[in-house]
């Protein structure tokens, strides 16, 4: 059974650019986000899918179409409003290093969390009780990282760090852009399984954007597969990469290096 | 047995900081690539995959610096020469170098073929403009390049394309080893794809006599060098063929990083991920036994004390572990 929507899209338009510069980089896009789901879109380099992601997330203005979030029709007409958004929006992108305030201890980066979500009046113990809990929930130890600049930690680190924010956050929707893109394998799964336990425990709704078949069909439940700015497939993780319909689908699989069946190099 | 084109033995190598502390990123590394074979070294970051490669050139600049042990290309020892030397007369011609951002190295304001000619004037090999063009247009079709490329500049091709021609350059001079340090990883798959065609076909054309493919990635390793070697702290800590490693490895950290390994197939959206708890340790001052015994799932008290030498079991595999092959196998197995 599916739980109920969270964020959906009908006709969703990007065009960058004027005359000859003229760029449609999303192209009427519908899509329906329920409510707890993981939700993985995917393409390659330049299919459209950042662009839709700052568009989700009102970083930038949409051209054409509408978007829903939980049944009613999206406002971020002002700035009091987007904020009250983003409230119930957050992202993880895909270079920790440049996520980060360089000047804010890491405390402070927690406490500015705890902060948006209403609690500044909490007493100090508590406050520390709930970054204490939100660094224990992604490995990290509170006390090594007081004092500390964002920069001092390693790529792995700071991106877990970033899911820690998620939890104090606790926000409806969580958009992931390429999050394990620029870490290694190793530490790749740790944050992959971060992001299962987060749903497990909060119940979010996670976008994972990723241009890796692999990832999506591990993490999701189910897969948009975007091609020059459009939706070409969609459904069920497995139905989808297992018996893809579309050659597009069919291509981004046969691209992802595999171990038990054989890579085929000459389809490029 | 066939030729040996690479031939390193027991190097070590060290970066010194600025407080004058010594970190022993490379010890003792001992390994042989043979001629129309590929080398892969895996490891997680900071385990000294991208000094190994640095180190192999011979190309030593501060704060790398080299303490002993020997490189051998084709029968000629290149350690010990000047950086000068090394870098007129071995760079190019006899091991080339691929960076992670190779893209990085063409210059925005100067076409491709300007950056190719640039190449063969720095190796002085005086030819003519129309004897680089030629023998660059040959290259290109030999690897499946479009020609047209060679009269653009940089900002009109994309990343992959960039990657491909910097790559495409660099066996220009026909090197008897490729390093291939992480040349796909800033790359979309389908790109990442072209540039391991790419590779494989200059290994088939004979433009490259063995390569050296080193990546986090382990199905992208797996597919393709013919051999693996994963690397701990500074150290080899496993070698064997790909197959070997990768469905069947000895070393608790290799196990370990055959845990995370996600690939798009059929039942394996169940596999329950393992990673590897903590960080690889401090090189300033190495734990005295085993490097991995802080992180390991099977540590005794002897790990921890006793220093461990890599273990030959026949057939090319060798492995760093205190446990014989039988008692990690039985542990293993007890697991499941």
């Amino acid at each position: 059974m599916k739980n109920e929507l969270c964020l959906s899209g009908s006709g969703l338009t990007k065009i960058f650019g004027i005359g000859r510069q003229r760029t449609v980089a999303v192209d009427h896009v519908d899509f329906q986000f329920y409510a707890g789901e993981i939700v993985s879109i995917v393409g390659e380099s330049g299919s459209g899918k950042t662009t839709l992601a700052k568009m989700l997330l009102g970083l930038i203005s949409t051209t054409e179409g509408e978007i829903f979030f939980q049944g009613k029709k999206r406002d971020i007409s002002s700035q009091k409003k987007k904020q009250e958004y983003w409230k119930n929006i957050q992202a993880i992108f895909q270079d920790p290093y440049s996520s980060y305030n360089i000047f804010n201890k890491i405390d402070a980066v927690l406490l500015d969390c705890i902060r948006m979500r209403g609690g500044q009046s909490l007493p100090r113990a508590r406050k520390m009780e709930l970054m204490k809990e939100a660094c224990s929930f992604v490995n990290l130890k509170f006390e090594e990282l007081t004092n500390k600049y964002p920069f001092e930690l390693s790529g792995g680190q700071m991106q877990r760090l970033m899911i820690a924010r998620i939890f104090l956050l606790k926000p409806k929707i969580l958009l992931a852009d390429e999050p394990t893109s620029m870490i290694d394998a190793c530490s790749r799964a740790t944050i992959l399984e971060m992001l299962l336990n987060l749903r497990k425990e909060t119940g979010m709704t996670i976008i994972f954007i990723t241009h890796d078949v692999g990832l999506a069909y591990f993490v999701s439940d189910s897969v948009y597969i975007m091609e020059h700015g459009k939706i070409v497939e969609s459904g069920t993780a497995d139905a989808v990469i297992l018996n893809p319909t579309q050659a597009y689908t069919r291509r981004l699989i046969s691209d992802v290096p595999k171990i038990y069946e054989e890579w085929d190099l000459s389809t490029v | 047995m066939s030729n040996v084109v690479l031939d390193v033995r027991e190097l070590t190598t060290k970066y010194v900081t600025r407080f004058r502390e010594d970190v022993y990123a490379v010890d003792h590394v001992s390994l042989k690539v043979e001629e129309g074979r590929s080398l892969g070294i895996a490891g997680e970051s900071g385990c000294g995959k991208s000094t190994l490669a640095l180190s192999l050139m011979g190309y030593y600049f501060a704060p790398l610096h080299y303490m002993s042990g020997e490189i051998i290309i084709n029968g000629k020892s290149i350690s010990g020469m000047k950086p000068d030397d090394v870098r007129k007369s071995i760079l190019g011609t006899e091991i080339a170098y691929i960076p992670q951002a190779a893209m990085n190295a063409l210059n925005p304001t100067r076409k491709i073929i300007n950056f190719i000619e640039d190449v063969i004037q720095a190796h002085e090999l005086y030819l003519s403009k129309k004897d680089i063009y030629d023998r660059a247009i040959k290259l290109f079709e030999t690897l499946g390049l479009p020609a047209d490329v060679l009269q653009k500049y940089p900002v009109e091709l994309s990343g992959g394309m960039k990657q491909r021609t910097v790559i495409a350059t660099s066996v220009l001079l026909l090197p008897k080893v490729l390093i291939a340090d992480e040349p796909s990883s800033a790359l979309d798959v389908t790109s990442q794809k072209m540039v391991i065609k790419m590779l494989k076909q200059a290994m088939e054309n004979g433009l490259i006599d063995s390569m050296i493919f080193i990546t986090h990635e382990l199905p992208l390793l797996y597919n393709v060098t013919d051999d693996i070697m994963v690397m701990y702290a500074g150290q080899i800590v496993e070698k064997g063929t790909a197959k070997q490693t990768v469905f069947d490895p000895l070393h608790p950290y290799a196990k370990g990083l055959m845990g995370s390994i996600i690939v798009p197939e059929k039942g394996l959206r169940d596999v329950k991920l393992t990673a590897i708890p903590g960080v690889p340790p401090n090189l300033k001052n190495p734990p005295s036994g085993c490097r991995f015994a802080e992180r390991c799932k099977y540590v005794i008290p002897e790990c921890r004390v006793t220093s461990i030498n890599l273990r030959e079991v026949g057939e090319g595999r060798a492995y760093r572990c205190i446990f014989s092959e039988k008692e990690l196998r039985e542990a293993y197995q007890h697991e499941k």
